[in-house]
C-alpha cells in the first residue's frame, strides 16, 4: 500500500512524513546520512579518496604533471578539477559529452577553489618562467543519490591532503627538469572548505542533504561552503523559490557545525594513515579488505549530524 | 504592431547610515526585435544584453515535460563561439585546437594547459542560474508540453554580467506575456579590500574587490531566489549585501512599473 502511494503520489508521500518533522529514511530535517571516508583509495594516483554519504559515491583521483606555467601569471601552477557524471551512476545520465550538471559541478569546484584559496597557486610553482605542477583533479560518481557537490568536495579536499608530489629541481646545465621519486612532500593545504546542501519543500520547509528522490521533488536546492574559521566561501542557489534571511542563517548555522563534523572526519582518516607504520599499514589493508572496503587506504565510518 | 518601448533611469544615490547605494545609470528597451515573441535590451551602465524569447512552442519528445513548459537559456558570450576552432598563444607557439562538443568540459592537452576551465562551462552555470530563476517566477504549469527559449547575447561586459542577464530576461519574459507568479531583478554586490560594499560594480571594481555577489529578488516578498558568489567573506558581510540588494531592487521594480505603466498608457 505505501509502495503504491510513493509511486503514483511521490510528492505527497513526502509531504505526509514533512508534516511529522521526519523523512522517509528516518531521518530529521537536519540530519546528514552516514559521511564514510576512505584515503588513498587508487594506488596509482599522486592522491585520492573515496566518499560516500548515504548511498551517494564519489572518487577523486589527483594525479600531478609537469608543465610550462602560464604566461600571464607565471609563477603560478594550475589546478584542473572535473566532475564526471557516467550513465553508470544512474539514469538520469547519458553517455556522451558531459551534461549540464556535470558541468555545472565542475564550475562549482572551480568557483570554490578560486574563493577560498585552498591551495596557493604559487606553491605549484617551481620555477618562474619554466616548470610547475598541473593537478587534474578528476572526479568521478560511482553511485549518484543526491548531493553530490558535498560528496564531490569532501572527496577533493580529503585527496588534496593525500596529495605527495615528488621533489623537482632544475638541472642548471641541461635546463631540464629533474624528479627525484624517493623524497615526496605533501601539499600545504591551507584552507579546508566544506560544503553544506539543503533542499527545499513547497517553499517553506527546508531539509539537509537531500537524497536523488528529494533533490527531484524539491522546489529549490542551496549549497552554502564554509571553512574552519567560519567564514563563508560560496553561498550558492541557482533560482528556485526564494529563501527569507532568516532561513538562509539557519542553513548558514548548519553548515558551520557540518565543518567541525567533517573536519574532524577527515583529521581522524588521515592521522590513522599517519600513526600506522608500512608494515602495520599494509596488515591494516588487508584486514581492512577483508572486513568490507575492496580498495586500499584507511576509511572511518562516522559523522552523522545532529539536528540543526 | 506593438510599439517599441525605451526607458532609462538616471544614476540614483542614497545615503543610508553606513553605506551608499548607488546603481549605474540602467535602462531597457522592450520589443525591439522583429522574430521572437519577446526581446528586450537591457543596459546596466556599459554592460549591456539583448534577451530574446520565443516560445510557447512545440518541443522536442526527448525533452518534453508531461506538466510543465521545458524552459532552455542559452547566454551567447560576446567573443567566442561555444563550438568553434580557438587559435590561442601560448608564449611563441601558437597552437590551433579544435575544440570538439564531445569534451566540453575537458582540458585540452597539448603540451602545456592553455586555459583552466572552458570558458562555455561558466556560461552553462551561469545558464543554469538563469534558467532557474526563471522557472521559479514562470508559471510554466500554464504551458505543459510546450517549449520556451530564452536567448541572452552579450553585447559588452563591464561587470553584474549576471545581475543584467536576469534583468533582461525578466524583461523579455514580460515582453512575451507569458504568465508569471512574480517578478524578479537582479543585484551585484562587491565588496572591496576596505570592507565597503559597492552595488553593481564595473569590471574594474570586480577586480578590485574581495568579494563579489549575485542576487536575484523576488518581487512579491523581496527574498532572495538566486545567490551566486565569488570570493570569501563573513556572515554579517552577507547579511548586508543581502539587504542592499533587497534595497536596490526597489528601484528596479519601481523602474519596471513605471516602463510598463507607460507603455501600455493611453497618454503616451
Amino acid at each position: 500500500m505505501a509502495a503504491g502511494f510513493k509511486t503514483a503520489e511521490p510528492l505527497e508521500y513526502h509531504r505526509s512524513f514533512l508534516k511529522e518533522n521526519c523523512r522517509p529514511d528516518g531521518r530529521e530535517l537536519g540530519e546528514f546520512r552516514t559521511t564514510t571516508l576512505n584515503i588513498g583509495s587508487i594506488s596509482t594516483a599522486d592522491g585520492s579518496a573515496l566518499v560516500k554519504i548515504g548511498n551517494s559515491t564519489v572518487i577523486c583521483g589527483i594525479k600531478g604533471e609537469l608543465a610550462t606555467p602560464p604566461t600571464d601569471a607565471p609563477n603560478n601552477g594550475y589546478i584542473v578539477p572535473n566532475v564526471d557524471l557516467p550513465p553508470l551512476c544512474s539514469s538520469k545520465f547519458r553517455p556522451g559529452p558531459p551534461g549540464e550538471q556535470a558541468q555545472a559541478a565542475s564550475q562549482f569546484i572551480a568557483d570554490v577553489f578560486e574563493s577560498s584559496e585552498v591551495i596557493l597557486k604559487e606553491e605549484l610553482c617551481i620555477e618562474k618562467e619554466k616548470v610547475c605542477w598541473v593537478l587534474y583533479c578528476d572526479i568521478m560518481c560511482l553511485d549518484y543519490d543526491g548531493n553530490l557537490l558535498d560528496a564531490c568536495l569532501i572527496a577533493l579536499l580529503a585527496a588534496l591532503r593525500n596529495v605527495q608530489l615528488p621533489e623537482v629541481s632544475i638541472n642548471k646545465e641541461t635546463d631540464l627538469a629533474e624528479v627525484n621519486p624517493d623524497r615526496k612532500r605533501h601539499l600545504n593545504v591551507a584552507r579546508h572548505p566544506i560544503s553544506s546542501s539543503f533542499a527545499v519543500f513547497d517553499d517553506s520547509i527546508v531539509i539537509v542533504d537531500p537524497t536523488a528522490e528529494e533533490e527531484a521533488l524539491s522546489t529549490a536546492m542551496m549549497t552554502v561552503v564554509t571553512d574552519e574559521d567560519d567564514t563563508l566561501c560560496m553561498l550558492h542557489k541557482p533560482g528556485g523559490t526564494s529563501l527569507s534571511s532568516e532561513k538562509l542563517q539557519d542553513c548558514i548555522n548548519r553548515a558551520v557545525t557540518r565543518n567541525r563534523e567533517v573536519g574532524k572526519l577527515i583529521n581522524t582518516v588521515i592521522q590513522s594513515v599517519k600513526t600506522h607504520k608500512p608494515l602495520m599499514f599494509s596488515l591494516y589493508k588487508v584486514m581492512k579488505t577483508k572486513m568490507e572496503e575492496p580498495s586500499g587506504g584507511s576509511s572511518v565510518k562516522g559523522v552523522k549530524g545532529d539536528t540543526a | 504592431m506593438r510599439q517599441r518601448n525605451c526607458d532609462f533611469v538616471g544614476t540614483t544615490m542614497e545615503v543610508d547610515g553606513q553605506s551608499t547605494l548607488s546603481l549605474r545609470e540602467f535602462g531597457c528597451e522592450q520589443n525591439l526585435l522583429s522574430r521572437p515573441d519577446g526581446s528586450s535590451s537591457f543596459v546596466q551602465g556599459d554592460t549591456s544584453v539583448l534577451a530574446g524569447v520565443y516560445g510557447p512552442a512545440e518541443v522536442k519528445v526527448s525533452k518534453e515535460i508531461y506538466d510543465r513548459a521545458t524552459l532552455e537559456v542559452v547566454i551567447q558570450p560576446k567573443v567566442g563561439l561555444p563550438d568553434c576552432i580557438k587559435i590561442l598563444q601560448t608564449g611563441s607557439l601558437v597552437m590551433q585546437c579544435q575544440h570538439l562538443p564531445q569534451d566540453g568540459s575537458k582540458m585540452l592537452k597539448m603540451g602545456s594547459p592553455i586555459w583552466n576551465m572552458d570558458s562555455r562551462v561558466k556560461e552553462r552555470a551561469r545558464e543554469q542560474c538563469v534558467r532557474e530563476t526563471c522557472e521559479a517566477a514562470l508559471l510554466s504549469t500554464l504551458h505543459p508540453r510546450s517549449s520556451l527559449s530564452l536567448v541572452l547575447q552579450v553585447v559588452h561586459d563591464d561587470g553584474s554580467l549576471l545581475s543584467c542577464c536576469l534583468n533582461a530576461a525578466c524583461m523579455a519574459l514580460m515582453d512575451t506575456g507569458l504568465p508569471m507568479g512574480c517578478l524578479f531583478c537582479g543585484v551585484t554586490c562587491a565588496i572591496d579590500p576596505e570592507g565597503h560594499i559597492v552595488t553593481d560594480p564595473t569590471a574594474q571594481q570586480e577586480k578590485n574587490s574581495r568579494a563579489v555577489m549575485t542576487f536575484a529578488i523576488d518581487s512579491a516578498q523581496r527574498r532572495v531566489m538566486m545567490s551566486s558568489t565569488k570570493g570569501s567573506f563573513s556572515v554579517n558581510e552577507l547579511q548586508q549585501c543581502i539587504a542592499v540588494s533587497q534595497r536596490a531592487s526597489e528601484k528596479f521594480f519601481q523602474f519596471y512599473r513605471d516602463s510598463v505603466r507607460r507603455r501600455y498608457s493611453k497618454t503616451l
